[in-house]
Order: C-alpha cells, then sequence, then structure tokens
C-alpha cells in the first residue's frame, strides 16, 4: 500500500461535430490552408458579433441526457478574459456560472471487474481557439485561426480518478459515449479530443485535497497515462522531501516523458468571467429536449448488457464489441447471418477480424470485409466444410483477395472430408508406413498418437475431420 | 437653389423624387459646406468625395427610372464607429487610424439599400468613451454655436455636423447619453432607440449592454424618417429584437390630447442650471396647452445611474477592446521585444488616456476579490432603476425632463476631473440601463445656447416619443435656429 | 478607496497596457476618485434583486442553423494585418 492517495480530475474537451462553427457561418473542416476558415466573427473583427449554432447546442443535450445529467432549462455564456495571441477577442466565450449540463455519471470497470461511478461535475459550451505555429518561422510565431471558434463540449469530471489507469478508463468511456452520439468523431490526432488533466496527491486516508497541478492538452490515451504517472511521482518527491507542490499550469513533453512548468502562463491568471452581454440566456424548453432525446442511440452500457443476455457472452466479451458503435454493429450483421452461433461469431469479429483490421490500420466500416462474408465462412465452419484451423487460411485469402468463403474453399479444395471410408482409406496407409510406431504404440506409448494424427492430417493437407478422424484412428490404433 | 441646407430631411427626399433638383447638385453643395467649414468644426474625419459623387450620379440614374427607396440620392454622414466597406473606420481612435473596413454595418447597409448617400465619417470621442468629443485623436470637435465650446459627445462630429446643416442627417451611438447630449448641445433633434430596435452588427462596440445605434437630425420627422430604414431585425445580432418596424413617419400626426407626461422629480435636482430649468419648464407648459396631462414622478434610484454606468460601460468596455491587440488589425507598435511587449506598447500607444481609463476600471471592477463589490452589485442596483423605470410607465405615456444640467461648456474645461465629466451624463444614462427609447429636442436657448427637453418612453414606443417631439415642434420653432455662419 | 502604485501596475499588467511612469499617478488618483465616487452604490439595498445584465429582460438566445456561409477571404482580411506570412499572422516569437 502506498503512503500516497492520487485524485485526479478531468477537463475533457470534444470538439462537436457541426459543419459550421460555434458563433460564425465558417466551416469546420479540418486541414484547410491556414485562415482560409476564420471570418470576421472568428477573427474579432471590429463591430463582429457571436450567433449561437442550434446543433451545438443540440448535442451539447444529447451528451447531457446520455449521461442522465441535469439539462439547465437556463445557461448563460460568459467571457474568459485573456490575451493571447491565438484568442483572437481577447476572451474565449465560454460557460461559467450557468453551464448547459450538470450533475451527470458515467460508470467505468475497474481492472480487477468491479464497476465506478464517476460523477461528471458539468459540461459547458465553449469555442475553441487557433493554434499558434512555431516550426519553420524563425524568430516569429504564426497564427491561424482556423480551428478559432470550433464548437467544444468541455466535459468536467469530479475529482473521483485514483490512478492513471483509471483515468485513461473513464477517458475512453467518454470517447466511447460521445462517437456513440455521433456528437465528436473523437480523432485525438487531429485534436478532436483532448484533455486537461488536473492532478495531486495527499496522504492515503487525508480527507483534505493536495495542491493539483492541471497537465494541459494531452491528446493521446498513452499520453494521459504517462503524464499522469510522471506528475504523480514528481509530486510524491516533491512532498517526501518536505517541500510544497505549487499550484501551476504544466505540459506534457512526450519526447522526454516529462511534464514541465508552461511559461507563457506563468503570471497568475486572473479570468475577469462576466456574462457576454453580446448573447442572451439559452433557454431549453421541454419540446427541445425531447426531441433531442428522441435521436439518442442506444448507449454503449445498454448494448453491452443486451449483447450480454440476448447472445449469452462474458460481460468482457459484450464490453469488447460495443467498444465502438461500427463493431457492435458488424457484429450483429454477422449474428443476424448465424443466428446459432453468437460466440463463434464474437469470438471471430473480436479475434481474427479485430487482428485484421488493426494490422491495416482500418475502420470496421471500411467495407474491406462485409460481416454477411465474414458469416459465410463460419457457416462453412458450422456445417463441417471446412475445420476451424483451414477457416482460418481461407479468412487470410478472403480479407486479401475479396472472394466469399465458398469460392476460396471450392477453389483450393479446402473442402473437409467427412466421408468415414476415405479417412480410414488414409489411416491404413499411414500406419503401413510407419510400423515402427505402430508397434510402440501399441506396446503402450500413447503419445504416438499426435504423430498419427498429425501424418494423417499431412496427408489430407489438413482436410480430415478431426473429431471423426480422432475417432476412427484410435480405433484402427488399437488394432 | 442654394438653400438646400435650410430644408429637411424630409423634404430633401420630397424634392430629390419630384426631380426638382439633383442628387449630384445635392451632394456637391453639403460637400461644399463639409470643406468649408471642417477647420472650424472639425466634425469629419474622413470626407468620401468621389464615391459619393458617384453614387449620387448613380442615384440620379435610378431616381429618372422612376426606382429607388425613401432616402434615394439623400445625403448623409454616418459617426466613424460604424464600419463601412472599403472605408477607413477609425472609431476616433490611432488604433485604427489604418484600419478599413472589409465590411459595412448593418446600419450603413440599410441606408445604403434605402438609397441614402454617405458624405463622410464623422469624428467622436474616442471609442464614444466620452461627453465632449474631446478625447479624439483627430482633435476636438466644436461647437457651431461657438467654436471655443464643445459639442458634447460620444457622438459629437455628428452632432455639429446637423448642427451647421453639413448635412441633414447623421448616425450616432448612444452608450450614456451620446446622441442626447450632444443633440442638447448643439441645438438639434437626436434620437436613441430601444436597445435592441436598431442592429449593433458592425457598430463598433463600447458597451454591448448599452450602445444603440440612432440617429441626429433637424427635426423629429426626420428622425422618423431616418429611423424607419435604420431599425429591424437583424440575424447577425443576437440582441436584435424582431419585432416588426411601425411606420414611425405615418405615426407622427397622432393627436396628443391626453398624453400623460411623467415630469421626473430626479432630473429637477440641484445640479440642475437654473436657466436650463426654466427653458425645460416654459416646453412643459407648453406640452400642456397641447393637451397632455402633466404629473410629477418619483424614481428613487435614479440618482444611481451614473455610479452604476461607470462600473457596467467600463467592465465591458475593457473586454471589447482586448481585440485591439495588434495583431490582426490596426495599430502595432514599432520593433516589439516579445509577444508581451507587443501587447502592452501597441494598446499603451495605440489608446487616448480616457480609454485607457476605462479599461483599467473595468479591468479592476472584473477582477478577483472585487467582482461581486462593483459588478455585480451594479448589475443589481441596475435592476433597481429598471423597476423604477417600469413602475413609472405603469401610471404615465411618457417622462420628460431635461437632457444635460447645463448647455454647452467650454474646450478643456472638464478634462481635468473624469466625474465632473461624467456628471455630464446624469440624465441620459438611466435609459441606457434600461434600454429604453429616448429623444432630446432643442427647447430654447440660455444666453445663445441650446438647451434639449429630453422625453423617455417605455420599450419600443418609439413612434409615441417622436409623435410627442414632432407635436413640439409643430408648435415652435427652436428646431429650425441655424448658428451663426452656417444660416 | 485610494490605489496604490503597485495596483496601478498590476491592473494596467492585466490590462496588457504599458503605462509610463508618468501616467501612473494620474490614474492612481483618476481611479481611486472614480471607485470612490461608485461606492455610492453602496448605499443601495440589494438584497434579494437579482443582477440585470441585458437591458431586455425575459429575451432569450435565438439559434442559428448550422450552415456554412463563409468563402475563404483571408487575403482581403489580412490587408489589415501588420504582418503576415503564408496566411499567418505573425507574432514575436511564443514560447510556452
Ligand atoms: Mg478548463
Ligand atoms: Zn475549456
Amino acid at each position: 500500500m502506498s503512503a500516497w492517495e492520487t485524485v485526479i480530475g478531468l477537463e475533457i474537451h470534444a470538439q462537436l461535430a457541426t459543419r459550421s462553427k460555434i458563433f460564425s457561418g465558417s466551416a469546420t473542416a479540418y486541414g484547410a490552408p491556414p485562415n482560409a476558415q476564420a471570418n470576421l466573427v472568428d477573427l474579432g473583427y471590429p463591430g463582429v458579433l457571436p450567433v449561437l449554432n442550434a446543433e451545438a447546442v443540440r448535442m451539447a443535450v444529447k451528451l447531457g441526457l446520455a449521461i442522465n445529467a441535469r439539462i439547465a432549462a437556463q445557461s448563460v455564456f460568459a467571457r474568459k478574459n485573456y490575451f493571447y495571441p491565438d484568442l483572437p477577442k481577447g476572451y474565449q466565450i465560454s460557460q461559467y456560472e450557468l453551464p448547459i449540463v450538470a450533475a451527470g455519471a458515467l460508470d467505468i470497470v475497474l481492472d480487477d471487474g468491479q464497476v465506478k461511478r464517476i460523477g461528471i461535475t458539468r459540461a459547458h459550451l465553449e469555442e475553441d481557439a487557433g493554434k499558434s505555429l512555431h516550426e519553420g518561422l524563425p524568430g516569429v510565431t504564426g497564427i491561424d485561426l482556423n480551428r478559432a471558434g470550433t464548437p467544444l463540449v468541455e466535459i468536467v469530471s469530479e475529482p473521483q480518478l485514483r490512478s492513471a489507469k483509471e483515468a485513461v478508463t473513464y477517458m475512453k468511456k467518454v470517447h466511447t459515449l460521445v462517437r456513440y452520439l455521433e456528437i465528436c468523431d473523437g480523432n485525438m490526432q487531429e485534436g478532436s479530443f483532448r484533455c486537461d488533466a488536473n492532478v495531486s496527491v495527499r496522504p492515503a486516508g487525508a480527507h483534505k485535497l493536495g495542491t493539483r497541478a492541471e497537465i494541459k492538452n494531452l491528446n493521446s490515451f498513452r499520453f494521459v497515462e504517462r503524464a499522469i504517472n510522471y506528475e504523480v511521482a514528481r509530486q510524491i518527491d516533491i512532498l517526501e522531501s518536505g517541500r510544497a507542490v505549487v499550484q501551476e499550469t504544466r505540459l506534457y513533453d512526450p519526447d522526454r516523458g516529462e511534464t514541465r512548468a508552461m511559461r507563457s502562463k506563468e503570471e497568475a491568471n486572473d479570468y475577469r468571467y462576466f456574462p457576454d452581454p453580446d448573447l442572451l440566456p439559452v433557454v431549453l424548453d421541454e419540446a427541445l429536449i425531447a426531441s433531442v432525446r428522441a435521436t439518442l442511440p442506444e448507449l454503449p452500457d445498454q448494448k453491452a448488457a443486451r449483447f450480454a443476455s440476448q447472445y449469452a457472452l462474458s460481460a468482457y466479451d459484450a464490453g469488447v464489441l460495443t467498444a465502438s458503435r461500427e463493431l457492435a454493429a458488424y457484429y450483429e450483421e454477422v449474428v443476424r447471418e448465424l443466428a446459432q452461433e453468437p460466440k463463434l461469431a464474437a469470438n471471430w469479429v473480436m479475434g481474427e477480424f479485430a487482428a485484421a483490421l488493426n494490422k491495416e490500420n482500418l475502420e470496421v466500416g471500411s467495407g474491406k470485409l462485409p460481416p454477411a462474408r465474414l458469416a459465410g465462412l463460419l457457416r462453412r465452419i458450422c456445417d463441417q466444410t471446412i475445420s476451424g484451423k483451414i477457416a482460418k487460411e481461407v479468412f487470410e485469402t478472403m480479407w486479401s483477395g475479396g472472394a466469399s468463403a465458398d469460392a476460396v474453399i471450392d477453389a483450393q479444395g479446402l473442402r473437409q472430408i467427412t466421408d468415414t471410408a476415405a479417412i480410414e482409406r488414409v489411416i491404413d496407409e499411414v500406419m503401413a508406413r510407419n510400423p515402427a510406431q505402430l508397434a510402440e504404440y501399441r506396446a503402450g506409448k500413447d503419445k504416438l498418437f499426435g504423430f498419427f494424427v498429425g501424418q494423417v492430417m499431412k496427408a489430407t493437407a489438413g482436410k480430415a475431420n478431426p473429431a471423426q478422424l480422432n475417432e476412427l484412428l484410435r480405433r484402427k490404433l488399437a488394432g | 437653389m442654394s438653400d438646400w441646407h435650410t430644408s429637411t430631411l424630409t423634404q430633401l427626399a420630397a424634392g430629390l423624387r419630384a426631380r426638382k433638383f439633383s442628387s449630384v447638385e445635392l451632394v456637391r453643395a453639403y460637400l461644399d459646406r463639409i470643406d468649408a467649414s471642417q477647420a472650424a468644426l472639425n466634425a469629419f474625419i474622413s470626407v468620401t468625395r468621389e464615391q459619393a459623387l458617384a453614387d449620387a450620379a448613380q442615384a440620379d440614374r435610378a431616381l429618372a427610372a422612376g426606382a429607388g427607396g425613401a432616402l434615394t440620392g439623400v445625403p448623409i454622414a454616418h459617426k466613424d464607429i460604424f464600419c463601412t466597406q472599403g472605408v477607413r473606420t477609425t472609431c476616433g481612435s490611432r488604433m485604427l487610424d489604418n484600419f478599413v473596413s472589409p465590411y459595412d454595418a448593418t446600419v450603413v447597409a440599410k441606408l445604403k439599400g434605402a438609397g441614402a448617400i454617405m458624405l463622410g465619417k464623422t469624428n467622436m470621442d474616442e471609442f464614444a468613451m466620452g461627453s465632449s468629443s474631446e478625447t479624439s485623436y483627430y482633435g476636438p470637435v466644436r461647437n457651431p454655436w461657438n467654436p471655443q465650446l464643445v459639442p458634447g459627445g460620444s457622438s459629437g462630429g455628428s452632432a455639429a455636423a446637423v448642427a451647421a446643416r453639413l448635412v441633414p442627417a447623421a448616425t450616432a451611438t448612444d452608450t450614456g447619453g451620446s446622441i442626447r447630449q450632444p443633440a442638447a448641445l448643439c441645438g438639434i433633434t437626436g434620437l436613441k432607440p430601444t436597445y435592441g430596435r436598431v442592429s449593433r452588427y458592425g457598430m463598433i462596440a463600447f458597451a454591448s449592454s448599452l450602445d444603440q445605434g440612432g440617429v441626429l437630425t433637424a427635426s423629429a420627422a426626420d428622425a422618423a424618417l431616418m429611423l424607419r430604414e435604420m431599425a429591424g431585425f437583424d440575424a447577425n445580432d443576437s440582441t436584435s429584437v424582431d419585432t416588426p418596424v411601425p411606420d414611425y413617419v405615418a405615426a407622427l400626426e397622432q393627436p396628443l390630447a391626453g398624453l400623460k407626461v411623467g415630469l421626473l422629480r430626479e432630473f429637477f435636482d440641484k445640479g440642475l442650471d437654473a436657466q436650463n430649468e426654466q427653458r425645460v419648464r416654459e416646453a412643459l407648459k407648453l406640452y400642456e396647452q397641447l393637451g397632455a396631462r402633466l404629473t410629477e414622478v418619483s424614481l428613487p434610484n435614479l440618482p444611481l445611474s451614473v455610479p452604476v454606468y461607470y462600473v457596467v460601460a467600463p467592465a465591458e468596455c475593457s473586454s471589447n477592446l482586448a481585440r485591439f491587440d495588434g495583431v490582426r488589425f490596426g495599430y502595432r507598435c514599432e520593433n516589439p521585444r516579445d509577444l508581451l511587449d507587443l501587447y502592452r506598447r501597441s494598446r499603451g500607444e495605440g489608446f487616448g488616456a480616457e480609454v485607457k481609463r476605462r479599461i483599467m476600471t473595468g479591468t479592476y471592477v472584473l477582477s478577483a476579490g472585487y467582482y461581486d463589490a462593483y459588478y455585480l452589485k451594479a448589475q443589481r442596483v441596475r435592476q433597481l432603476i429598471n423597476a423604477d423605470f417600469t413602475r413609472a410607465f405603469g401610471s404615465v405615456d411618457v417622462l420628460m425632463g431635461p437632457t444635460t444640467p447645463t448647455p454647452a461648456f467650454a474646450i478643456g474645461a472638464k478634462t481635468s476631473d473624469p466625474i465632473t465629466m461624467y456628471l455630464n451624463d446624469i440624465y441620459t444614462i438611466g435609459a441606457n440601463l434600461a434600454g429604453l427609447p429616448a429623444v432630446s429636442i432643442p427647447c430654447g436657448f440660455v444666453q445663445d445656447l441650446p438647451v434639449g427637453l429630453q422625453i423617455v418612453g417605455p420599450h419600443f414606443s418609439e413612434a409615441r416619443v417622436l409623435n410627442a417631439a414632432h407635436a413640439f415642434q409643430r408648435a415652435s420653432d427652436w428646431h429650425t435656429r441655424v448658428p451663426q455662419g452656417y444660416a | 478607496m485610494a490605489l496604490t502604485r503597485e495596483q496601478i501596475a498590476s491592473i494596467a499588467a492585466l490590462a496588457r497596457l504599458d503605462l509610463s511612469s508618468a501616467e501612473i499617478p494620474v490614474y492612481q488618483d483618476s481611479l481611486s476618485r472614480i471607485l470612490d465616487f461608485v461606492g455610492a452604490l453602496d448605499r443601495a439595498d440589494t438584497t434579494d434583486v437579482a443582477p440585470m445584465s441585458h437591458p431586455l429582460p425575459g429575451l432569450s438566445q435565438r439559434l442559428r442553423p448550422d450552415v456554412v456561409t463563409e468563402q475563404d477571404r483571408h487575403e482581403q482580411y489580412q490587408a489589415n494585418a501588420p504582418q503576415v506570412a503564408a496566411g499567418l499572422y505573425l507574432v514575436p516569437k511564443v514560447i510556452e
């Protein structure tokens, strides 16, 4: 037991998948030339005013409903004032005292299988800032404001996470959820989903929170885990040497695997929040909330529970299959064709199929192997046309060539041999060719059974039905 | 014909439609008046002669074809706070000395759409922060009634231009009295509409919850005509109100009999100059003769409106002016050492003293530890003031009182003490805090200087307020007086 | 309420305003006077009074349909910029 307890809260920023920005009609597409998607509002030109995007509001409500939160009948946009070149107006429009979503929760499954409920303090709407580019510009920094004004929902957890691992599990859960809800593309490399981690440690059993550091802008699960672990160790070192942790903003440097204090934020911030006079209170009536509720898909936890009971899967398998909406849909397509074998389908979808996707870095929806094709292959295992082992070879061929299972089986002559007489004929030949081994076996060297199985399989190119072969071989060897 | 400048906007629009004269002639005549006055009044920051003449020629073609809108061919000017596409828009500040707007403010676009011809951009207090038009980077504006005196502010350039008949009408903005106070000091009509009646899009923000665009004219009828074209819902302004625009011109002639007028007790206080008060009382007597019923009403929290304003307006301005950072537009200091130096010197050199004072006041009242005591407290008192107005409008149709405590004062007289300057707006700020429409009309003279009468109405009662102002102007001729040298 | 030199300096720093040493006492004096003046607000009893941040109470925020209406006009918009290169606004090197 460590003498220290780690306390982590995450502020996750998810870019909402709207077409246009939160307060302007500029596009939000990724990868446009610098400032091509920054209009007068995004640039903070004199005289311009913000107008709120309806879809951003609906998406935030959708998230709120999915985490059983309170949807605020009235929420208020505020200005967070600070100077930074990627912040064109000198303030960020965000929500402060009255966020649109409050008091929700999300369950995560810990390593030991226990379910832990993580409180979500609030989720609020705000605008993203632009980007500062330092590379290739000697002595200057370039500012690209294409991202400025992209809608974000900031999801703030209670400080209830107790390890880097828990933090990652929770963040993955949120990641799954926002993609299920289709409110965020979840692309972490492009910065669509990222988090700030508030990390502190305290003596085990203490009630008072320790001084925290905020690690900014972590954009991969791996970085979250490493940054928190580094930060926890750093803070314990400081405390054990009798010094005090300083409350500050830190950056994670993935190359060095360290966190360091942010230089530009050294000066104490005083954000001077106040209600934005350019925007009115956002009032949500029951009708709007109901119309958003009607668009809610089956949520990950609901789907996992249904999979477990409907398809008699373990909680673990159900969890893996529902980790993404696309994978779950793929699985259900396969099962639709193969209703009697949901477990076999699960093994193949989680096993060969997921591995193949992974290897080529493909999405489930890439269309590489339609679910009906995979079902066609599994059907041939069920009806004993091929063995599971041969099926793996057929899968490889199907994956790279795109043909159906039956076509591959026929073309390569892989049909399983289930004709008793044919198998017996091969057994006889093998016995005749290996008299010494036969004698040893009969003298009691049982281990040689495997040798004979191997020889028959080799002679049939693996096509002999394994169960039949076992039975016939045992009888024949016995003499 | 050389007496166009003594005609009203309404008369000029009719004359153009009747093809009694051409827009080119008219525009050239007014441009000449502007040029001739500039050295004495400094009412303009930019004069757009070439464009104006080209637009006038186009207007003449439209008129010849029987086409055109309500204001086709009529010359106007815009306060330099309104963004005008392709035209320098400075807001009276060094910060925007080189700023050419890539877009038109909604007000500018609407007036353009109605056919009005812009002759130029008028001088103003820097970022509309002032009550005397002395804080402009382009030098002070002078009062046409006496060039030693201020014209009021912040819309002093627009007010001086209309008073000297350099244009028949000019747009303006009013955050704490910046239309009505210069109207009073220059002897013209100034209308501040209900908050949300006129789009703020493209109007460079000073204090967003108080700013409202309006107009300065020679008469209430002209203000009605201008407002009808300027007002209306704008999808680009979330605080613009989606309610139909009545025909303010058609409503002008409604009978006044039975109008319930509340006299604001708090406005007739010890701060009010005795002679000023006398002119206002005489005007009220005229209203009685016209059939209005006068009663005294009290708004007990109104005396706190100036302190509320000097918390709320600086708070909003400190945030609104953060975008002027030397990065995307506007002034940038020479050879910045680093980013912080770029910010601090660009802003320190680009803004004038009063703007910096207000930014700092606003920064302070919003900062940690002071927000509740200043900003929130002020917004609570604002609620009380608003409730006072609501209560008053339960028993009267309009409120009347003086626009300012005194007539125009000398240039430089109040620049050393901000509080003295701020108290100029003591009678006008209440309408901004509560978002009410209000008009100032000339109601007489004190020592050859004009005095203004203020009429305040409930939300969206512009038609009623203008109707009351028009009735007075039909029964008096103060609004037809033109300063010596400009007649 | 008298503000100190240090307070003026820190407000100016927060507001990113460079003030000369001659300007500081001027603002010290005028800001102190303004704060004294607005101190009159303390006289009002605002118990149970909600702050009013909009002049038209009861209105709510209008929502805009999620439609892209803008085109790339960065060249036109950057005509006002003090320093640009390759479509980027330039500032002195920022070190994080
Ligand atoms: Mg945050
Ligand atoms: Zn955020």
